[in-house]
């Protein structure tokens, strides 16, 4: 991979920070759930980690490592996703047409 | 296969976008699943990308890890039931934790502990952060899950040993910074990090596990972005660091919203002062009402405006899709119905909202609590169902009370308050509720379900 000067990751770091508050605090407290497990498939983001330690490792420590760290990461992505995909399908504007709850 | 630095940069570049534009369409619940749908895009281009890195070997291995994975995340995913959400989130807050502190160890592993002082840092932050995480995730969703319990576990010495571990795994961490190339080195690190993640969440009662999950959400980003300083990657630093953020701003809003400082939450013990604290209360001679279904469907059926109140209790009792039927029937009669949801009503931050859109409840119904406690005075019913604490008017009135100064549901100042309780067990952060004693409240005893059902029956008939 590329390597980038430590400034200048830190700089992208602090201006992720800014972001980050800025674009969360528009988020409603009824989205706080689907927020949390939303920004929980974000930080299975750390496959990537896991694709490199696996991808690249040549001895079986490394692998055995990689190899739990990608099951893990996989799941966290895998599983936040689908998670949160269902949450937010349930959030509509109207209800839907009454089932036999009249009279 | 790409080896050009640049190409790939531009393609992480793309993820990045994806990922702060599904937060972004998060803003409204109007076109939050695209938002989701964007993100997975992002995700996909992120591990394309990955797999296209030239020199990456080993292809049968991460298939069968990727097909494992997928396969329990995916179930995990399908199976659980909205309730359980907490558990669900606090398990992949471990998860990715954990995957995190891997990377980091592995890394140390490959080049054998020989860094610079700036890799040291970050594998050492990123195996400690993300350790922690796990550990202390695995401790919340088994808490939440009530395979321990979800009191406070004490024991004397506890904030010294925890002080002794961290500061342990803290010194370790320095050292590597300075140049231990020592494989022992990390992987105590990590152990000690596993320690300290139990002995941090264990104490912390279940009450309090809002504040935990979204805080662990926060390190789990964090170790995620350090990975990133790890294996110089942008798009880990920045997706990292916004999980980060978020998970911040959460647990600073969940500590508002009980008015508690986060200190006090992580180490105050919370449900150990109630002993104390109900001392206090002096028998004056109120008593508790008890009502029947039938009264309540009268009263309900000829009221104007009736605010809902659900709580944990609702959920508990799988009640919420009967409760959104009850809300129907009275708006067939011309009543006004709403709902008034606490900041931290359910189990984790927006639970409850979570919970009412699966019963279909549309989201225009829904009040948070500062739009709804204006409205109590012109209220002629406010509905508790399964909710205690965050009615408790001791959190206005009674400096001694452990709640004192939590922003509450001005429910007393309704009309007429009824509330639906199993029996007159005190709730989950363990105080005697005032609000039950007051002279507007009946109480409708039972369970959630089974007292809802009642009263749509009732109320048809009335």
């Amino acid at each position: 991979m590329t390597h980038t000067p430590l400034v200048i990751e830190l700089t992208i770091l602090v201006l992720a920070i800014f972001l980050g508050f800025e674009v969360i605090s528009k988020v409603p407290t009824m989205l706080h759930t689907p927020l949390m497990s939303g920004t929980n498939f974000i930080h299975g983001i750390v496959i990537v980690g896991a694709i490199v330690v696996l991808g690249f490792a040549d001895d079986g420590v490394t692998k055995t490592i990689g190899f739990v760290a990608m099951v893990l990461a996989t799941a966290n992505v895998v599983g936040g996703w689908f998670v949160t995909d269902r949450m937010l399908e349930m959030f509509k504007r109207r209800p839907e047409p009454k089932k036999g709850d009249g009279k | 296969m790409i080896s050009d630095p640049d190409v790939l940069g531009l393609l992480y570049l793309v993820s990045i976008v994806c990922f702060v534009l599904a937060l972004r369409f998060l803003s409204s619940p109007k076109h939050a699943r695209r938002g989701n749908w964007l993100g997975g895009v992002g995700m996909i281009v992120a591990i394309a990308t990955t797999l296209a890195v030239d020199g990456i070997s080993n292809w049968a291995l991460i298939v069968v890890a990727a097909a494992i994975g997928s396969v329990v995340g995916l179930v995990g995913a399908r199976k659980v039931k909205m309730t359980a959400m907490p558990q669900m989130v606090a398990l992949f807050n471990g998860v990715g934790g954990g995957a995190a502190a891997l990377v980091a160890l592995a890394e140390f592993h490959e080049h054998d502990g020989v860094l610079a002082w700036d890799e040291g840092l970050s594998i050492s932050l990123s195996a400690l952060i993300g350790s922690i995480s796990f550990a202390g995730s695995l401790v919340a969703f088994a808490k939440l899950q009530e395979l321990v319990s979800g009191r406070p576990i004490v024991f004397a010495g506890q904030n010294v040993v925890n002080v002794v571990v961290l500061g342990g795994a803290a010194a370790l961490g320095v050292a590597i910074v300075a140049g231990l190339e020592a494989q022992w080195a990390i992987v105590a690190v990590i152990l000690l990090a596993l320690v300290f993640g139990v002995m941090f969440v264990l104490p912390i009662g279940g009450a309090d596990m809002p504040v935990v999950i979204s805080l662990l959400n926060a390190f789990t980003g964090l170790a995620a972005s350090a990975t990133g300083f790890v294996l110089d990657s942008t798009v880990l630093i920045v997706a990292g660091m916004l999980v980060g953020a978020s998970g911040t701003l959460l647990t600073l809003l969940m500590a508002k919203a009980m008015n508690r400082s986060i200190a006090n939450v992580l180490f105050g013990a919370f449900g150990q002062v109630q002993a104390g604290a109900g001392q206090a209360r002096v028998d004056d001679g109120r008593t508790v009402r008890a009502t029947s279904a039938d009264d309540v469907a009268v009263q309900l059926s000829f009221a104007r405006k009736v605010v809902v109140v659900p709580g944990y209790g609702m959920a508990v009792a799988q009640a919420q899709h009967d409760v959104r039927q009850l809300a129907d029937v009275l708006e067939e009669k011309g009543v006004e119905v709403k709902y008034a949801i606490h900041p931290v009503a359910g189990r984790m931050p927006g639970h409850m909202n979570v919970l009412l859109a699966e019963a279909n409840v549309p989201y225009t119904q829904l009040f948070e609590m500062d739009e709804i406690n204006p409205e109590f005075p012109q209220t002629d019913v406010a509905l508790v169902i399964g909710a205690n604490d965050v009615t408790n008017p001791a959190a206005r009135s009674d400096p001694g009370s452990p709640i004192y100064g939590m922003p509450i549901l001005d429910v007393d100042k309704a009309a007429s308050t009824v509330v639906m309780k199993r029996s007159m067990n005190p709730g989950f952060a363990g105080i005697d509720n005032d609000l039950y004693l007051d002279p507007k409240t009946t109480m409708l005893f039972g369970d959630a379900k089974e007292s809802v059902l009642k009263l749509i029956t009732a109320v048809k008939s009335a």
